[in-house]
């Protein structure tokens, strides 16, 4: 009967498989993802190992049980037998179990093995966790940015339709050339996290004051997406990750790219900014940065995180070096993290503007690029 | 009352303080899993600990046969306006050298403040094998505001170190000490 | 407290029976009427039944939690709630299910059924036992009362992993562990009772091996409590001074280490596990060879295989933590000693098998329960199998797989089990039997609510969706929108049972005698159905070469 009800289950998925085919991974939709590492497809194959010697068992026991259900029902008169142990079956079928144990075992240490073997990696990615983005630093290649949830807000709440990758797209993907053995250092500014891209096979959690690692070699060129893994506070659902896998040429001259950018960012750094331009850069970097916790109208959700909104260190001149400070390197044991190493002195300036000036804190107070730098150099 | 009832009840009671006996051992257990765990790490490297205090020079001779890259990365907690660095990304040794590494302590903020760098290694198989003879990490750093200090590391990685392993990470974890955690707990 | 709670003068030796009995009678009429007599009762069938109703309440209260969470996996969005209060959701229906529904049920069913079936009159410590059941009440209204402070409730998942359950916590954690230490309290309590009664109430000739398997799983789920509640204080104490105290026990800042509240946690957590599921087995031993008219087959080693995987539930605890990095040596270890559960369990299942194999079946209620119960609980350990695989399961962690695979072993498993003892011994407790009609209408609404639910999880998980988010990709959309269909159907399917159970406690139904199923045995069965207040004041007859389970 449950088999029936699991077969009319599948049928139902069946029916439905043009919506579930998954563009996402290189899952079918229902099962595992082979993946594009060497290590991903072994771990598929032991999964597939794995899965159809439980089906195999599962086949025999329900077998044999539905069998007896049905042969010896009493309504036709079935009469007991009086047995009730047999040293030898029974020690059959500890032995059997106990066999079937050791094969699954064999091929699943040889592949731990290999994946505990990070030795000889080209490029080392420092990745951290925070609450609720990915950090990458490229150890090095003196390169690292934030990747955030690129999916935007209006699809969430359903305002708009909900894209393809809904939940999936960030908006700086981490970028890996195909073919090279990356090793991955996972550390976390706040909670646990877990990076987990299923198409890499690579899950860590990524553990506050403590540091694991992992590799991988890619070796296909695409798009690979993953999520959050482990409980992280209310928006573990949305800090994707993207991994975007190239060849080695596209991934030189991507790295020049984000070299120059950041060499203009410095540049434009030292110039004086209007008030205006920077209450404008402010608003998209508290939209991606702090609209989560504080809300975008600065409201808060207080007791966790505070209102900036008629917030004294936001509206006072007394408070102004609070304000910065806690920008720049956070609040000791919240989820305020510090933005001073992670962000550009152009984006700290603009957003500590933007939050002295914005929901009617009307400060008329300009935070220059050139103030933060002279803070963060001494 | 009868001998039996008062027999059941001094065994009734005899079961209950043996159960009372083993709870009060488990409890005794449970605290003590707390120390044995930071020695059950030290000792075997679990979860990338390195020892909490300098150790003496281990005597087993250099393996100048064999190079392992040491990297360090630097890493700042929320709460400290302190910037560190290390002034050397990576460094090759020899297993059994004694070798150095400077790392720069810098406080930009306002105010005196004090901070500890938390060190863990990587991979954890590793890090039984680093041996640190002085650390700035082995006590909290004061520094006054604007205050700059480079502080040494020297260690030593032992030449037991596995095969397989070439190079180790040690990440500095920079936490300010002297607030009380629980964030919004004190608000 | 020992010495006060010592068992009332109640063996009673004919010598000694008027002035006993009339001391015991003197009592008994004494007692308080009304509510105050629930309240103060010290009498194991009543407190039982208190311990019963407790977890049905709760297993609505956690299942509403539940469907607000599928409310909002109904379809892909932020929907219905905020994904904060989702968190508390997931957290609140993990505690209350296992710390409010399913280990009270048992325990309600070991207050009601290991006195009756070892023969004795009561629990040893019966005062102790009205003590250890109304700490859950005072429990489960603190916590529950945690989702009304500042800050709301619990949302750091029934794992509470530090630091997001300590550094990060909403302000009314305190008032979760002060829950957590009362609930931990009244097992520790029931545990110690469970104990002392089973050690030495049993009726002379009744040997340890001669006992119902039911009465061998309490025990051995008893000692497992006693060993492992003391880690959960402990776990828990630790959060209360790092939250309130400056300690670091699980802050990296201060020298402490998050990985060792996971430990800790799970050398907790994977025993707890086992503690849901071995009385489970126990009933599922009891009620199959009634319904086969054919004895258990292997009794003695069905007792090993419970002892077995009581004692490998200490040694595979880091199966819970194979991404926080372990050493590869650890992980091996921990991957072997995972699998080697597999073979104590699997001869559970094949015992049963052969307890049908050619027995004399009927179907009634208890025995679809349970039979429905083997074949889910087989399937999430089967998944359990493929969880302990370490590389595979670095693809599983922490997704709809692994919410998949204990789900299978929780709800179509353990509650399956809790459900089928009560169709079995509703007889004995209320005098009548379950309306037939209902209970199969609730049967097999609850087989197909609950595959439904929990079958496609299988499936989203694998795809890779991670557990415990409010909002997920599109292509998970499909699973999700079964899962929430059956867990509404499974939900509220549950309201037939609380129908069949005042039908039965309004005593509206078929009379059952004493014997209430044909091919069932043990001393419960000797006494009327429903049983009196008061049973076994004197010791009943036991010859172990006619009545012992494990007689040749």
């Amino acid at each position: 009967m449950l088999q029936l009800l699991y077969r009319s289950c599948g049928l139902l998925l069946l029916l439905t498989g043009p919506a579930l085919a998954s563009a996402i991974n290189t899952s079918s939709g229902w099962n595992m993802p082979p993946g594009v590492t060497d290590i991903s497809r072994e771990i598929y194959s032991l999964h597939m190992i794995i899965f159809w010697i439980c089906v195999a068992i599962a086949v025999v026991v329900f077998g044999v049980m539905f069998w007896s259900l049905f042969v010896y029902r009493k309504s036709k008169g079935a009469k007991p037998a009086h047995f009730h142990e047999n040293t030898t079956v029974e020690v059959i079928w500890t032995a059997i179990p106990l066999a079937i144990l050791v094969i699954m075992a064999i091929p699943a240490t040889a592949t731990l093995k290999k994946i505990y073997d990070a030795s000889d990696a080209e490029i080392d990615i420092l990745v951290t966790g925070y609450q609720w983005r990915w950090h990458y630093q490229y150890l090095d290649q003196d390169i690292s940015f934030f990747s955030n949830l690129g999916t935007p807000r209006s699809q969430i709440l359903g305002e708009e339709d909900k894209g393809d990758f809904y939940l999936l797209e960030v908006d700086n993907p981490l970028v890996l050339p195909v073919g090279k053995k990356v090793r991955f250092l996972f550390t976390s500014n706040d909670v646990i996290h877990a990076w987990w891209v299923p198409d890499l096979a690579i899950k860590k959690d990524t553990i506050p004051g403590f540091i694991n690692e992992s590799w991988t070699i890619i070796n296909e060129p695409g798009t690979y997406r993953g999520q959050c893994a482990e409980l992280c506070g209310q928006d573990h659902a949305y800090m994707p990750i993207e991994v975007r896998a190239v060849t080695e040429e596209v991934w030189l001259s991507w790295l020049d790219e984000q070299r120059e950018t950041a060499a203009a960012e410095a540049a434009s750094g030292e110039r004086e900014w209007t008030l205006a331009e920077l209450n404008e850069r402010g608003a998209g970097v508290y939209t991606t940065y702090c609209a989560a916790c504080h809300q975008a109208d600065g409201s808060g959700m207080p007791p966790a995180f505070p209102a900036l909104r008629g917030n004294p260190v936001m509206t006072s001149a007394e408070g102004r070096d609070k304000h910065i400070n806690a920008v720049l390197f956070g609040r000791p044991g919240t989820s305020m993290p510090g933005y001073g190493t992670t962000l550009s002195v152009n984006d700290l300036a603009a957003v500590i503007t933007y939050e002295r000036n914005a929901w009617g804190n009307d400060t008329g107070d300009a935070v220059q690029p050139s103030e933060i730098r002279a803070l963060l150099d001494r | 009352m009868s001998r039996d009832q008062q027999l059941q009840q001094q065994n009734v009671a005899r079961t209950v303080r043996r159960v009372l006996l083993g709870l009060v051992l488990m409890v005794g257990f449970t605290i003590a899993l707390v120390p044995l765990y930071d020695v059950f790490c030290e000792v075997t490297g679990l979860n990338g600990k390195t020892a909490s205090s300098a150790q003496v020079v281990g005597g087993a001779p250099v393996d100048t046969g064999r190079r392992v890259e040491v990297q360090f990365v630097t890493r700042n907690a929320p709460g400290l306006p302190w910037r560190l660095d290390a002034m050397e990304q990576t460094v090759w040794v020899h297993p059994g050298e004694v070798a150095l590494a400077r790392f720069a302590f810098v406080n930009v903020g306002q105010e005196l403040s004090s901070g500890r760098a938390v060190p863990s290694v990587s991979p954890s198989q590793g890090a039984r094998y680093f041996r640190k003879m002085e650390c700035f990490c082995f006590q909290e750093q004061w520094l006054e505001a604007g205050e700059r200090s480079e502080m040494p590391l020297v260690f030593q990685i032992d030449p037991d170190l596995p095969e397989g392993v070439n190079k180790l990470t040690l990440a500095y974890t920079l936490y300010p000490q002297g607030q009380a955690i629980g964030g919004y707990h004190e608000q | 407290m020992t010495s006060r709670s010592l068992p009332r003068p109640v063996v009673q030796q004919s010598a000694s029976e008027a002035t006993a009995g009339g001391a015991a009678a003197g009592h008994h009429a004494h007692q308080p009427r009304g509510l105050l007599r629930w309240v103060l009762t010290t009498n194991h069938k009543e407190i039982g039944t208190l311990y019963l109703l407790f977890a049905l309440l709760m297993f609505f209260i956690g299942g509403t939690m539940a469907l607000v969470v599928r409310a909002e996996l109904f379809q892909p969005g932020m929907t219905f709630i905020l994904p904060e209060f989702f968190n508390q959701m997931t957290t609140m229906h993990g505690l209350i299910m296992v710390f409010g529904a399913i280990m009270p049920a048992f325990v309600g069913l070991a207050n009601w059924m290991v006195p009756v079936q070892i023969g004795a009159p009561d629990m040893a410590l019966p005062r102790l036992n009205n003590f250890s059941f109304w700490l859950l009440p005072v429990s489960f209204t603190i916590l529950l009362s945690t989702l009304f402070m500042e800050g709301g409730g619990p949302n750091f998942g029934w794992t509470f992993y530090a630091p997001l359950s300590t550094t990060y916590a909403p302000p009314s954690t305190s008032f979760f562990i002060l829950a957590m230490h009362l609930a931990g309290i009244s097992s520790i309590l029931g545990a110690i009772n469970i104990i002392a009664t089973i050690l030495n109430l049993r009726t002379p000739n009744m040997r340890l091996m001669d006992m119902p398997l039911f009465v061998w799983t309490w025990l051995i789920t008893a000692f497992l409590l006693i060993a492992v509640m003391p880690v959960l204080a402990g776990v828990i104490t630790m959060m209360l001074l790092d939250i309130n105290f400056g300690t670091s026990f699980f802050d990296a800042a201060g020298g402490g280490d998050p990985v060792l509240f996971q430990h800790l946690f799970w050398f907790f957590g994977h025993p707890e596990v086992y503690i849901m599921i071995l009385p489970a087995f126990g009933i599922v031993s009891a009620i199959v060879p009634t319904f086969a008219r054919k004895r258990l087959f292997g009794y003695a080693s069905m007792v090993y295989a419970t002892a077995s995987i009581a004692i490998l539930s200490f040694v595979v605890w880091a199966h819970h933590m194979f991404t926080v990095g372990l050493p590869l040596t650890a992980q091996l270890f921990f991957m072997y000693s995972t699998m080697l559960i597999a073979v104590p369990t699997g001869v559970k299942v094949f015992n049963w098998i052969a307890t049908l194999f050619r027995g004399s079946i009927s179907f009634e209620l208890p025995m679809l329960f349970s039979l429905a119960f083997i074949v889910q609980f087989t399937i999430g350990g089967l998944s359990g199998v493929m969880l302990a695989i370490a590389p595979a399961d670095f693809q599983y962690h922490d997704t709809y797989f692994v919410v998949a695979h204990f789900h299978y072993v929780l709800v179509p498993g353990a509650v399956f089990a809790i459900l089928a003892a009560a169709y079995y011994w509703l007889p004995k407790w209320s005098g009548v039997y379950p309306n037939v009609k209902l209970g199969l209408t609730h049967f097999w609404l609850s087989v197909i609510g609950v595959n439904l639910t929990f079958f496609p999880m299988h499936f989203s998980g694998l795809a890779g969706m991670p557990r415990r988010i409010p909002d997920y990709a599109l292509q998970f959309a499909d699973f999700n929108l079964l899962s929430s269909i059956g867990g509404f159907l499974f939900g509220i399917s549950q309201l037939l049972f609380v129908a069949v159970v005042i039908l039965c406690i309004r005593g509206k139904g078929e009379k059952a005698p004493a014997q209430a199923w044909e091919g069932a045995e043990g001393l419960e069965w000797t006494l009327p159905s429903p049983a009196p207040l008061h049973t076994f004041d004197t010791p009943p007859e036991f010859v172990p070469e006619r009545d012992s389970p494990s007689r040749h």
